[in-house]
């Protein structure tokens, strides 16, 4: 296939090399004389120094006959343009358009273009499940040197059943302390047998690794 | 008529005050707050910083109630983008876009914009200013000739 690639960035670039590697014919449409020469030294003659943008630009790239036309510098008006003067003047085919700000989804939707690509959305995805794994379950702060004690921190989640209790009633495994609870406002108490546990708390806590399990399923 | 104008340089500085005389609600976006100097003092209207072509700005400024949409900013792209976002996201009536490169010009006016493309505009006002003065100097030597 005839692959016309938009934006020659690290993703643009990183295509480029994955698209050649399968066996397809690539043009990297690149501003940066720099680097379009870059790409050009690493992957051959495949890069083309012009805005993208530009119906003559993207004439010169032979975008007439391509396959598929990657839109993908980190623009979205640009990445639109793009998609949309292919799409128009050269009658492209498949357009795939990298989405740069998860809130313009909807208008590149609204607009036709089904194939996006949006790094920030799959990033910002990653990190909501880290965050919230770190919010509801237990994380290992550090391992205490040269000994099998670990320092973790634990969200209590708003549904948990520890709620209200006081730490003589958690079922904490054995060779565990819990060294600290930070409460909303900033406010941080040495726990003690008779303090209870609030929604929200962050509690630190010292354990045996072998405990970790335990210490997590005692505080959820 | 309520009218949000993406773009505070010269054009867009022009429009929104003489607009905003004539009684229209003007909304201006820009997105550097400096360019809002453009404006006269008498200006009335609402300043909105930030890109225009950002659907939230475009919430900020009001183009779901707008009558009129207009992206004069700088950037074929950007105002290209601008109005699509006001059409089709907020459902603005009307949307005028400046898109300087004829041949986008062409693309989005397929597409369905109202498209204003300055450059097609002055080449035929330059040609006209050109050839109006050597006819008018060749009519008055023929003139000349004659008498």
């Amino acid at each position: 296939m005839y692959i016309v690639i938009v934006g020659g960035g690290k993703v643009g670039r990183g295509a480029a090399r994955d698209l050649i590697g399968m066996g397809h014919e690539v043009c990297v449409i690149e501003r940066e004389a720099d680097t379009a020469w870059s790409i050009n030294h690493e992957l051959g003659e495949v890069a083309l120094v012009g805005d993208g943008t530009e119906v003559h630009v993207q004439q010169a790239a032979g975008m007439n006959r391509a396959d598929v036309v990657v839109a993908c510098t980190g623009r979205d008006q640009a990445n639109l343009a793009v998609g949309q003067t292919a799409a128009t003047r050269f009658g492209a085919g498949k357009v795939i358009a990298r989405i740069n700000d998860p809130r313009n989804e909807s208008i590149f939707r609204a607009l036709g273009f089904d194939n996006t690509v949006s790094a920030t959305t799959s990033i910002v995805n990653a990190i909501e499940l880290e965050v919230n794994k770190g919010l509801q379950s237990l994380t290992r702060l550090t391992q205490l040197a040269s000994s099998s004690f670990m320092l973790s921190q634990q969200r209590v989640a708003e549904q948990s059943s520890v709620v209200g209790c006081t730490v003589r009633e958690l079922r904490l495994p054995p060779s565990t302390l819990l060294v600290l609870v930070v409460r909303e406002g900033d406010e941080a108490l040495i726990p003690g047998p008779t303090t209870t546990i609030h929604a929200s708390d962050l509690v630190i806590a010292v354990t045996h690794v072998q405990h970790e399990a335990a210490l997590r399923a005692a505080l959820t | 008529m309520r009218v949000v104008i993406m773009g505070c340089g010269r054009l867009g500085s022009m429009l929104a005050g003489e607009l905003d005389a004539e009684g229209h609600h003007v909304t201006v976006i820009d997105i550097d707050q400096a360019a809002f100097n453009w404006l006269g003092d008498s200006f009335s209207g609402t300043r909105v910083v930030g890109p225009g072509e950002d659907s939230a700005i475009q919430e900020a400024a009001g183009v779901k109630h707008a009558d009129v949409f207009l992206a004069l900013a700088n950037g074929d792209n950007r105002n290209a983008m601008a109005v699509q976002v006001a059409k089709h996201i907020h459902g603005a009536p009307r949307v005028v876009a400046r898109i300087y490169d004829p041949d986008r010009a062409e693309v989005y006016q397929q597409l369905g914009i109202n498209v204003v493309n300055p450059t097609t505009i002055l080449d035929q006002m330059v040609r006209e200013a050109a050839f109006a003065t050597s006819s008018e100097r060749e009519a008055a030597s023929d003139e000349g000739d004659r008498v």
